[in-house]
């Protein structure tokens, strides 16, 4: 799908958040200077077409609970990975999951999958049942615990 | 006790935040469908959904895009030597591109995500990064994204 201008004001406009007025849609159609309606259809094509993933009411997972978060790296057979992909993404302490390529001789790692916990043991102690999903198809794994946060910001278009 | 326990919590702001992780209403009145699920007055949703924003444990209310559709993204990781992370963390958060730089404990030490309008575009930032702070820059962009979980629940 080709984003035009009206589509990536509407995605600036809502990243930010979606305003907490009666009509949100009406408040950003007028700032946009097009109809309520004309939005609602952008955002529901937009939607239709997987540029927007989800409209939600996005917690903070470190003022819930979940303070602790891993990025846990998995060496994985390639053959098998879109299998254990699927697998270790409907995990329910797990918020992201992707591929990524290996860098032979430095990088073995080609499955990345965020863990969230209570607590950093938690957090291993999750890895582990992930392991024991694998099986013998886990050809190693580490998890890299953030240090320090140097650099957030949203969304840039 | 867990730490949820101590927030100030009703059992409708659980509710809310359980809710609406995913499938937030997309019609005029969101706040009033919302309302009308949990059987409380649409002022009182925007009310609780304020309240919830101002004590930030929700980080934001809105459009969760998919990554690479408006512009292209990388996750890059460098391994930095301890006595340098500080000017190279600086340098490379100096890019606007870049939008997430973390430091991790590992030999790969920061990790960064660089987003750019194209493929060339990014491959340029990422060549002048590498240039500026003498060093390999790992290049991670994603290949495949599989996501089902959508949430995460509190009780």
């Amino acid at each position: 799908m080709k984003l035009g201008n009206i589509d990536k004001e509407i995605i600036r406009l809502t990243q930010a958040g979606l305003p907490l007025t009666n009509k949100p849609y009406l408040n950003i159609a007028q700032r946009l200077g097009i109809t309520e309606s004309q939005v609602l259809d952008r955002v529901n094509a937009m939607k239709n077409s997987r540029v927007i993933r989800r409209i939600a009411a996005v917690p903070n997972h470190y003022k819930i609970g979940y303070v602790a978060n891993g990025m846990s790296v998995w060496n994985i057979p390639d053959d098998k990975i879109m299998d254990y992909g699927k697998q270790i993404g409907q995990l329910s302490f797990v918020s992201h999951c992707y591929q990524r390529p290996r860098h032979p001789g430095i990088w073995e790692y080609n499955l990345f999958a965020m863990i969230h916990a209570r607590n950093r043991d938690e957090v291993y102690e999750l890895a582990k049942e992930i392991a024991e999903l694998l099986g013998d198809d886990n050809h190693g794994y580490e998890i890299l615990f953030s240090k320090r946060i140097l650099k957030k910001t949203g969304l840039r278009i | 006790m867990s730490l949820v326990d101590q927030l100030p919590l009703d059992a409708i702001d659980k509710s809310i935040i359980n809710a609406y992780q995913d499938g937030f209403p997309l019609v005029s009145q969101p706040y009033k469908s919302i309302a009308d699920e949990l059987s409380i007055t649409e002022d009182e949703v925007i009310w609780r959904l304020k309240k919830l924003k101002k004590n930030k444990i929700l980080s934001r209310i809105g459009a969760i895009i998919t990554p690479n559709t408006i512009g292209v993204s990388t996750l890059c990781a460098v391994a930095v030597p301890a006595e340098r992370l500080e000017e190279i963390a600086g340098t490379i958060n100096s890019y606007n591109e870049v939008n997430h730089n973390y430091q991790r404990s590992h030999r790969f030490n920061l990790w960064f995500v660089l987003t750019a309008k194209n493929e060339d575009h990014l491959k340029k930032i990422l060549a002048l990064i590498s240039q500026e702070i003498g060093m390999q820059i790992m290049n991670l962009p994603l290949q495949t994204a599989y996501y089902l979980n959508l949430g995460f629940n509190i009780e």
